[in-house]
């Protein structure tokens, strides 16, 4: 598949770059003791610290440190030794302090990876350049007040994690697939939960074109995206805004942008000129953050299994293919709720129940797999009853949806509504001539090379017995009687 | 003036305790002498409601026996410390009518140690001064006057209302900050003691900041040995306070035994400056004596990089502060003027808000902190910094302690000097070198100049040997047997001749 | 180092303090003075110094995950020029 873009004057390649910023998980703010939680009522959850009041100082949460180095590592990065919390100035209404404490020429993490699973099966690395720590800011309300602005500083110094790929990734769905990716890691690893709408991850995309194989074209950067499929919709409508411009003989402005998700389109943001001097420098409340090599290798020691780690397992071990395990380890939930399920059984099997049928029917009442009305336990009882021949795989749908609605056990219902599949010879060949009995135009077409007309037999006699015939015996009897 | 705001800390301690007076007799007696010298303009907020109750409370805890280290103690306090719910400005109008819903580190331990809170004291806006003239509450006069000279003269700055309360006999004791020498400075221009702890003894928490890597709280006192007490209960490791160091606080006045026999005294030579005063340099050389006399050993060394520790403050300083002070927008405390944008709002606030020099050292800071002059200002200054940190560790291979003059010249007249800011910062040439290297210095008064005003003597320590300094400290205090007083206010001239000038 | 009118409007820009049109030409004189004066600094040999980036010799200290602090949100607000229904109001900004 190409990932060109077409233009009137031929093809251009995008190049993009996302800095995803991601809330850390944690009770209390990176340099202040105030809540974290969302939702709270306005400037309820404010230290005088996050106020930027006279005299407050900031002391650094070991905790937030410890989500940053997990993190890194679970992006196979470099963890710094070493790293220095510098003061960004600006002035603007959500940031009190007038600067913002971020780690700007040594961040706590350097250079890391991400594997992407390309749809052709390949696997492309995206680069990280860093991770580092830093302030959120507060949030300004324009639209409660004709002239005025509200500030609300329950977020102002909640601990964020800056993430910064490589201008790897060369089109929206990659973008995508990359986002989706660093959700993925991010949840695995419990130092953010990666929830888009509440604000928990946003993304700032970095985007130009070139004709292939050219130098790096001029980009813009959009600010605080916060979907997967904003992300998408502002680079492919950047990418081509780029490119017509380019074509009309134009120059791309380097400028910060806005992503309108009601009109799907960037616009630029109203800045002042020269305001992007940010007077860099070490904060002086501060010192160096040195962390100890011994704690960095037991923080190693206790990350999780994570989704490259889970699928190659479940792919070696379990022999999924690449792309159902692909399917079940992007939400750790759903990967946790199969292994349950698939311990001492069909690990095919399994997966098939997980990912398509139990996924599939939770998405269609609204329910995720941590609230599914169906235990890994009692899907792991369907399944058996599946194994040993006591249902068939379509009866097993049947039973499957009754579990859902009533939360009744499998081997219950198969008793209660008397599915056991009927395994005696002389039941279905009963039912066989019977059918024959009813048809015998259709045996005589058959017989007479009308081959196609078998499934007509399987479904007649299957109807007869309610679905409940054994198939495998079903087959084997039809077949004698029909070349008879 | 009543005896009473004539004794030292020591001394009304031992007073209060012996139940000689009471500590709300104490406190009257002090709100009574800053009633008398309200004219010096000192004290910008006076608290005497406050004092009394406190005092009220500390006779209560005296009656049972269990009075704390500085019980029953009135002290003024610099307005930039921030006090629950008392009026803290920082001399700035920017602060206008900010009454903090906290108490600094510093003021909290000050009450828990019994002391009475007589007020706020006037300071150079933000700190920024050298002679208390940039407060936008008008200048503080210093208590002291040149011998037949009536024109009023400087305090110093910025503690110049601390200094000037403490001279003046309004309090026991003050407490003051120190970035650059605004703690040691006035206390030389007053004829009293003032420390600049290490920096990391005293929590900045509470403190309302100036340059972060280089403010320090500290003492203000009529003598060393109550300096002594006063620092022993300013200071402790702060957990709040990123740069506080975790260490136990020494018993400071143990530390004065009186003895210095076999202790070095470093003599830097690179402490003069062109038409520095005679009688500086004579007093130094008398220092020098005193302490040889005493059994110390002085030796001369070397501190190359000590005329550049000036500039370099004046990057740093600048720096530091033109971001400290960005948070004063209007928005959350002080003082907002309207305007027809977030923008304008900010622009016009802080135009209004800032003084003069307050607002040249903000854009200095922003210059050189700007785009294309970072590397070649602020890292090149941290760099001389570390070259000036040095010069002071090579020098204490060979000394224990050093001694100098604390400033280059004695008070000047008010409106002296105010032309040129570069001429104002020469104030804090002696000053500023432990302050970039966050060593431990003293100013004590020794001597006097042949127009009756106080000169002091700076000794300077290894960082977090405090304990050397004030041991070094009281045996000069003691050899240089400084008794004048000034004679204001009241008009009585009681100055004497000291020892040794 | 002089510093001109425009450079002296564009920092006072960044600091965001106003500074009428008359005023900065005086104070572009005072600044160069000051940093003319600072220019002396360039004499010092700084080959292979670090910076410094402590004063004090001690590891940073880290505070624990506990919330201890905020939930007063009138301690907050009472000192706001102009608090509205439980925000801080600043003139309205347009993104
Ligand atoms: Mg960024
Ligand atoms: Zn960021």
């Amino acid at each position: 598949m190409s990932k060109l873009i077409q233009g009137q004057t031929g093809e251009w390649e995008v190049v993009i770059g996302l800095e995803a910023h991601a809330q850390i998980v944690s009770d209390a703010k990176l340099f202040s003791g105030a809540a974290t939680s969302f939702g709270a009522e306005p400037n309820t959850q404010v230290s005088t610290v996050d106020a930027a009041f006279p005299g407050m100082l900031p002391v650094i949460n070991r905790h937030c440190v410890e989500q940053a180095v997990k993190t890194g590592l679970g992006l196979k990065a470099r963890i710094n030794l070493v790293s220095v919390f510098d003061r960004k100035n600006y002035f603007y209404a959500d940031l009190p302090a007038g600067y913002q404490i971020s780690q700007y020429k040594s961040p706590i993490v350097g250079k890391g990876e991400l594997m992407l699973s390309m749809a052709d099966g390949e696997m492309r690395r995206i680069g990280i350049t860093r991770l580092h720590l830093e302030q959120d800011a507060g949030k300004s309300l324009h639209d409660r007040h004709p002239a005025l602005t509200y500030v609300d500083l329950n977020r102002a110094g909640v601990g964020l994690m800056e993430i910064v790929s490589e201008p790897d990734l060369r089109s929206a769905e990659e973008a995508g697939a990359y986002l989706r990716k660093l959700r993925s890691i991010l949840r695995y690893l419990g130092t953010c939960d990666g929830n888009m709408e509440e604000g928990s991850l946003r993304c700032d995309c970095n985007v130009s074109v070139r004709r292939p194989g050219a130098e790096l074209g001029t980009r813009t950067e959009i600010k605080n995206v916060n979907s997967v499929r904003f992300v998408m919709q502002a680079i492919d409508y950047e990418a081509r805004r780029q490119v017509a411009i380019l074509e009309d003989g134009g120059s791309v402005i380097q400028e910060t942008r806005l992503f309108d998700p009601h009109r799907s389109e960037t616009r630029p943001m109203r800045t002042k000129e020269n305001d992007y001097d940010y007077r860099y420098f070490p904060d002086p409340d501060l010192l160096p953050l040195e962390l100890d090599a011994a704690w960095v290798e037991s923080v190693r020691r206790s990350l999780p299994e994570l989704p490259d780690a889970k699928k190659a397992r479940f792919v070696s071990e379990l022999g999924l293919t690449p792309y159902d395990a692909d399917v079940l380890v992007a939400e750790k939930s759903h990967a946790d709720y199969f292994e349950t399920v698939a311990k001492g059984r069909n690990a095919r099997l399994a997966a098939h129940w997980v990912s398509v049928e139990l996924v599939g029917a939770l998405n269609e009442i609204g329910a995720g797999i941590d609230t599914s009305p169906i235990s890994p336990a009692a899907l792991g009882q369907l399944l058996d009853l599946i194994e040993d021949r006591t249902i068939s795989g379509r009866i097993a749908k049947d039973v499957f949806a009754v579990m859902l609605e009533t939360g009744q056990g499998a081997v219950a219902l198969v008793e209660e509504r008397g599915l056991r599949q009927v395994t005696d010879n002389d039941a279905i060949a009963s039912a066989i001539d019977a059918v024959f009995a009813a048809h015998a135009d259709k045996v005589a077409e058959y017989r007479s090379g009308k081959d196609k007309l078998y499934g007509f037999f399987v479904g007649q006699v299957m109807k007869a017995m309610g679905g409940k015939a054994n198939p495998g015996l079903l087959n084997e009897l039809l077949k004698n009687k029909l070349t008879r | 003036m009543s005896d009473l705001a004539r004794l030292t800390m020591f001394e009304a301690r031992s007073g209060l305790r012996a139940k000689k007076f009471s500590a709300r007799e104490l406190a009257q007696a002090h709100l009574a002498a800053m009633a008398a010298a309200r004219s010096l303009n000192a004290f910008i907020t006076e608290t005497p409601d406050r004092a009394l109750a406190q005092a009220d409370a500390s006779d209560a805890r005296l009656a049972r026996g269990d009075g704390g280290m500085l019980e029953g103690l009135p002290l003024a306090i610099k307005d930039l410390f921030c006090t629950k719910d008392v009026l803290t400005t920082a001399c700035s109008h920017i602060l206008d009518g900010f009454r903090p819903p906290y108490e600094s580190t510093v003021t909290a331990k000050l009450w828990q140690a019994g002391a009475v809170m007589l007020g706020k004291t006037n300071l150079d806006e933000f700190a920024m001064g050298s002679s208390n003239a940039t407060s936008c509450r008008g200048p503080v006069e210093n208590p002291w006057r040149r011998r037949g000279d009536n024109r009023p003269l400087v305090p110093g700055g910025s503690s110049g209302g601390s200094a000037a309360a403490v001279a003046a006999r309004m309090a026991l004791g003050a407490i003051g900050t120190d970035t650059g020498g605004s703690i040691r400075q006035p206390a030389s221009f007053c004829g009293v003691v003032g420390v600049k702890p290490t920096y990391g003894r005293c929590s900045r928490w509470g403190v309302v900041a100036f340059a972060s890597s280089l403010d320090q709280a500290g003492p203000m006192t009529r003598s060393v040995s109550d300096a002594a007490l006063l620092l022993a209960a300013m200071a402790g490791h702060d957990p709040k306070d990123s740069t506080s160091a975790p260490l136990a606080v020494p018993d400071f006045n143990a530390a004065m035994t009186g003895d210095i026999h076999g202790l070095k005294i470093g003599v830097p030579t690179e402490y003069r400056v062109d038409g520095m005063p005679m009688a500086i340099e004579a007093l130094w050389r008398d220092g020098i004596a005193w302490l040889k006399e005493a059994g110390a050993t002085p030796v001369e060394i070397s501190l190359p990089m000590t005329k550049y520790a000036l500039p370099t403050y004046y990057i740093i300083a600048p720096a530091e502060a033109s971001s400290n002070l960005a948070r004063y927008d209007g928005v959350r405390f002080g003082l907002r003027v309207p305007g027809d944008s977030l923008d304008a709002m900010y622009e016009k606030t802080r135009a209004a808000g800032f003084g003069a020099e307050v607002k040249r050292r903000v854009l200095i800071g922003t210059y050189v902190l700007s785009a294309g002059y970072y590397d070649a200002y602020y890292v090149r200054a941290q760099k001389i910094r570390t070259l000036i940190a040095r010069d002071f560790a090579q020098a204490f291979e060979q000394c224990d302690a050093i001694l100098t003059p604390t400033t280059p010249s004695p008070a000047f007249a008010i409106g002296e000097r105010q032309d040129d800011p570069v001429t104002m910062y020469l104030n804090d040439v002696f000053t500023v070198p432990a302050n970039l290297a966050g060593l431990p210095a003293i100013s004590l008064p020794a001597g006097l100049t042949e127009d009756g005003l106080p000169l002091g003597l700076q000794i300077i320590g290894r960082a977090f040997d405090e304990q050397t300094m004030f041991r070094v400290a009281g045996v000069l205090e003691s050899a240089a047997a400084f008794v004048a007083e000034p004679g204001q206010p009241g008009g009585v001239e009681r100055t004497m001749a000291a020892r040794g000038t | 180092m002089a510093l001109d009118k425009t450079i002296v409007a564009k920092i006072a820009m960044l600091a965001r303090i106003e500074v009428p049109d008359r005023e900065l030409e005086p104070l572009a004189g005072e600044l160069t003075r000051i940093l003319t004066w600072i220019e002396q600094l360039k004499e010092v040999d700084v080959t292979g110094v670090e910076p410094m980036t402590k004063v004090a010799q001690m590891k940073m200290p880290m505070r624990d995950d506990v919330v201890d602090d905020g939930g007063d949100r009138d301690a907050i607000l009472r000192n706001a020029p102009q608090p509205a229904h439980g925000f801080f109001a600043v003139p309205k900004v347009v993104e």
